[in-house]
């Protein structure tokens, strides 16, 4: 038990709560205008789904485009909980993230099934095609409001719990990851027949990741139902998915701070590019193509390491002393 | 009576859908990577036959002309200026960056034409057949007319000429059809020209028959295509072919016997079926894997 309250952790805490309070007095001031406020739960939302994804994507490498399905089963079932039980909030809406999470776990494993079988390009349009079926359902399903949407869920989402949901899923995930278990993954990802030879149960634990990262997908659904009141099912359509892809890739694949800062700089930029509306789609474009040109150029990446040439230099004797 | 007509609607969408495949499946099988502006082609083509038609008042085959020459040039470009500097790059890297050509597309006709659908005159000006008290459509048989047309001509240049077997070799090998002297780089620019003007022409069939564009025309299609060469078997030219045809079957009789809202679900389902009785698709070659 010792092991978690290290220097390391209390430290890591301390930040956690620190940018919590530095916000939420900021908001108490009224240093934040309408706009900016209404940001501050979309962009938990966005870092959930980003990181969930992450799991998938960046550590046990396979390409999946259905991610928004995820998220709008968790949604529309957390939503339709809160509205047809009566419990106060406090009871409520935990039970229903929790419910939504664990109906998008299922859908995930229903998922994760034909992910055994297929591999790369193939596995892309099997989810594809499953957040396609998921939404076209859910656009003729009148129990659920068809085309026209969810209507009067409450708005139970603040900045408060969306924040404590974020930290609990950034903990979760990356403490998973530098578990066994996510060791085990990252191998099926580097190798998947030497891991196999290696004695690595490869089904079960791409069932884990996939299972894992849709029932915080759901839960990221559930907040962002009751964020907003209402639900469509063309929100969760594939371009949905994409944007979760992108932030992923952007903020590079298997790096958890990198999908947090991608998560927040693309869902803060097109409001502040609000008054370029009309060019917001266009730089977006210029700026994912552009990324991933100087991403992959042999000498734009010779001049970022010779920027970040010392910083290395300092974690690289950093990690021999820690060795020692 | 009424089956068979559906049959034949089904016959015609499935060739459109076969011909944005036949880009996919080639520009897959050579670069290995999922083009998926390759839908926004269709829709740039949808645009340029409504200019040259409305607003340069070109005749009909002059607009289908131009439509194509546009496509293809774009296709080339799009490949010189973002796939090539990432050949050798991740295979997530370039779907991602295929995906940001795609928003590029899309959000470039959003600023140019406005979002408001625009009404396009069909460059196909056909009468119906009538056979009894049965009848098709002229538009049906020109698509289907066309379409095998441009699938022999296709099959006889990629097996009979020599940039044709270039593809194919590049497709098998890139470093071994190098060392054989072929220009890697202008085959798959070849590639690319190909199948963008392919795009073009399904882009004017598509239009023909639903007479509106609009800068997300292309998404919904391409899509489907791309469904239509992954069913096939994707990197297979005959495979492409079937897949659009299927699919475009499959999607018109679920259209008229089971539900116009579903037909979209059921079309998925039956890939995903597919995929799990054949994973590489009807007519894919099985890859060994090595160890």
């Amino acid at each position: 038990m010792s092991k978690v309250f290290t220097k390391k952790n209390i430290l890591l805490f301390v930040v956690i709560a620190a940018i919590y309070a530095l916000l939420f007095t900021l908001d108490g001031m009224g240093f934040f205008n309408r706009q900016t406020r209404a940001l501050l739960v979309p962009i938990c939302i966005n870092i959930i789904l980003a990181v969930s994804l992450n799991l998938i994507v960046g550590f046990l490498g396979e390409l999946t485009l259905g991610h928004a399905g995820f998220m709008s089963v968790g949604a529309y079932t957390g939503c339709m909980f809160t509205i047809y039980a009566d419990l106060p909030m406090a009871v409520e809406f935990p039970l229903a993230m929790l419910i939504g999470g664990v109906v998008a776990a299922v859908f995930g494993v229903i998922i994760g099934i034909p992910a055994l079988r297929l591999r790369g390009d193939y596995l892309a349009i099997v989810t594809l095609a499953f957040g396609e079926i998921i939404r076209s359902i859910l656009n003729n399903l009148s129990l659920v409001g068809g085309s026209g949407g969810l209507n009067g869920i409450p708005k139970y989402s603040n900045y408060a719990i969306a924040y404590v949901v974020m930290i609990v899923t950034i903990v979760v995930i990356a403490n998973l990851v530098k578990s066994r278990h996510g060791r085990a993954i990252c191998s099926i990802r580097d190798n998947v027949i030497a891991s196999e030879s290696m004695g690595i149960p490869v089904v079960y634990y791409k069932l884990l990741a996939f299972v894992v990262a849709a029932f915080f997908a759901g839960v990221a659904g559930v907040l962002y139902g009751h964020n907003l009141g209402i639900l469509k099912p063309s929100t969760f359509d594939f371009n949905k998915s994409i944007e979760i892809l992108v932030m992923v890739v952007m903020g590079g694949m298997g790096s958890i701070p990198g999908s947090i800062i991608a998560a927040f700089l693309i869902t803060v930029l097109p409001e502040l590019l609000r008054g370029l509306a009309d060019y917001r789609m266009l730089i977006y474009a210029v700026v994912l193509i552009v990324m991933m040109l100087l991403n992959n150029n042999a000498r734009f990446n010779e001049f970022k390491t010779h920027i970040f040439a010392k910083k290395a230099r300092r974690q690289g004797a950093g990690l021999t002393e820690g060795g020692e | 009576m009424e089956f068979l007509s559906q049959l034949i609607n089904g016959l015609s969408l499935g060739s459109i859908y076969a011909l944005i495949a036949l880009g996919y499946t080639m520009v897959y099988g050579i670069c290995k990577m999922l083009n998926f502006a390759h839908g926004d082609v269709i829709m740039v083509g949808a645009y340029m036959l409504s200019i040259a038609m409305a607003t340069l008042h070109f005749p009909p085959f002059l607009s289908i002309l131009v439509s194509m020459v546009v496509c293809a040039t774009l296709g080339v470009c799009i490949e010189k200026i973002a796939y090539k500097p990432l050949r050798n790059a991740s295979p997530l890297a370039v779907l991602i960056t295929a995906i940001g050509v795609s928003y590029f597309l899309q959000s470039s006709a959003l600023l140019l034409f406005g979002s408001t659908q625009r009404r396009v005159e069909s460059a196909i000006n056909v009468p119906n057949l009538q056979i009894g008290a049965f009848s098709i459509s002229g538009n049906s048989l020109i698509t289907l007319g066309v379409t095998v047309v441009l699938m022999v001509i296709i099959t006889w240049f990629i097996n009979n000429t020599m940039t044709g077997k270039a593809i194919l070799a590049v497709s098998e090998d890139k470093g071994a059809a190098q060392l054989m002297g072929i220009n890697v780089n202008r085959t798959i620019s070849v590639t690319f020209l190909i199948g963008s003007a392919l795009a073009a022409v399904a882009g004017v069939l598509f239009i023909s028959a639903y007479g509106y564009v609009g800068p997300y025309t292309g998404s919904m299609p391409g899509i489907k295509a791309f469904v239509a060469a992954v069913l096939g078997g994707i990197g297979s030219v005959p495979g492409a072919m079937l897949g659009g045809i299927l699919l475009g079957i499959i999607e018109s009789l679920s259209k008229a016997y089971i539900s116009t809202q579903l037909s979209d679900a059921i079309v998925f389902g039956v890939l995903i079926v597919v995929l799990l009785v054949r994973p590489n698709g009807l007519l894919g070659k099985k890859r060994t894997e090595k160890v």
